[in-house]
């Protein structure tokens, strides 16, 4: 989906809140919060392309006022609802207030049906696909062309995975592309490269 | 609406909404408390850069591990007995040279190599640099305090699948001959991120 999750490129955002020793967490809470969450999936309730696209589903207005930990315990929360593990009515009477979740989920796909094996140096296209559910090419490479640098071992597909449709596990390839192609006239001079799965390829 | 009802309907903090979490599952018998202990213990002892800087230092003191590393990162860092989660299967390590400057985001989240490089810090996590590093690398990294030679060329690797990436920072000259373990205290984890230079 095209979702605000999809930040790379966007333009108007300020510095960099950058501090040289800043912390991954700031609260015990936030501990908490990720450690329920991987207790989650090494439990089985859900997998990590599933987690993933519950953050995703977050409606924009939320995400964007959300802290990290916050929208990571929201993934958690809305999964455990919808796998049936807890129910939302209880989740907000434990709380005392209101619980927001994600909102619901568009469907999956499985793999594409034409996929090609690459090899290193070969020139590919990020095909110019319009998906509705999980998706982990960033939009800012559709339709873009690069080099293939790099193979990776083959991962479950996450359009499949996100969705509990069946799908054949596939290869990633990190790819090359000039920050020049994907922006044009309107970006700092660097090579970009962007690990994409297989199905989201074709030869360029 | 009466002030019970306005209570009722306020947000609960997220604090609250963990807590509300856990007591549920802990509902269901799931044990759950002693488990997040357990993970709570990883995420602050176990997860650190520590472990990537001992990777550096190796490298540094070691070609033939450097070789290695830079073939197949997960077989090497295995060897310092750093382990990968299931859904990490490939260490892709980043070997920075003074004309070359390496630098690892996640622009749809948060994704790291974090049993090696430590759990991602806040500003890798938030808006603006998942936004702007791509787009603006030169820029954003100036502002961060990294001031790169034009001459100096840029690589952005964005984790946007199961790949996991380190970079491994270029040996500041003065530091040859140390011994490992003084080197590893040298290696930031900015550096691993490849947003500083030592």
């Amino acid at each position: 989906m095209d979702g605000i999750h999809d930040l790379g490129g966007k333009q108007g955002f300020g510095p960099v809140r950058y501090t040289n020793d800043a912390r991954p967490f700031h609260t015990p809470w936030e501990v908490r919060a990720n450690s329920l969450y991987v207790f989650a999936v090494r439990r089985g309730i859900f997998n990590m392309d599933e987690y993933r696209h519950a953050i995703e589903r977050m409606e924009p207005r939320q995400y964007l006022t959300a802290s990290y930990y916050e929208r990571s315990l929201t993934s958690l929360a809305t999964l455990l609802v919808e796998k049936g593990v807890l129910t939302h009515a209880e989740l907000e009477q434990r709380a005392g207030g209101r619980f927001p979740l994600a909102a619901p989920s568009a469907p999956g796909r499985t793999n594409a049906v034409k996929r090609e094996r690459f090899a290193l140096g070969d020139r590919v296209r990020a095909r110019d696909e319009y998906v509705p559910g999980h998706v982990r090419m960033p939009a800012y490479v559709r339709g873009k062309t690069g080099v293939v640098v790099g193979e990776s071992p083959a991962y479950p597909f996450p359009d499949a995975h996100a969705h509990a449709v069946a799908a054949d596990d596939e290869p990633t390839y990190d790819v090359r592309f000039r920050s020049e192609d994907l922006w044009p006239g309107s970006a700092d001079s660097a090579l970009i490269h962007v690990g994409i799965f297989q199905s989201y390829l074709e030869r360029a | 609406m009466g002030t019970h009802d306005r209570a009722v309907y306020a947000t609960a903090t997220p604090q609250q909404r963990v807590d509300a979490i856990q007591a549920a599952l802990e509902a269901r018998g799931m044990n759950v408390s002693e488990a997040v202990e357990g993970l709570d213990h990883l995420a602050q002892e176990q997860w650190v850069p520590q472990n990537g800087a001992r990777v550096v230092a190796k490298a540094w003191t070691d070609p033939s591990f450097r070789a290695r590393l830079l073939t197949n990162g997960a077989a090497a860092v295995a060897e310092l007995g750093i382990a990968m989660p299931k859904h990490h299967r490939h260490l892709v390590v980043l070997e920075n040279t003074p004309a070359l400057q390496n630098v690892i985001c996640c622009t749809q989240c948060s994704c790291t190599a974090f049993t090696v490089i430590g759990l991602p810090p806040d500003w890798y996590k938030d808006l603006e640099y998942r936004a702007r590093v791509v787009r603006e690398s030169r820029t954003v990294l100036k502002e961060m305090g990294l001031d790169l030679p034009p001459e100096v060329e840029i690589r952005v690797w964005d984790t946007t699948a199961d790949t996991r990436y380190m970079v491994l920072p270029v040996q500041p000259p003065e530091t040859v001959g140390w011994a490992e373990e003084k080197l590893a205290e040298i290696v930031s984890r900015d550096s691993l991120i490849g947003v500083t230079r030592l």
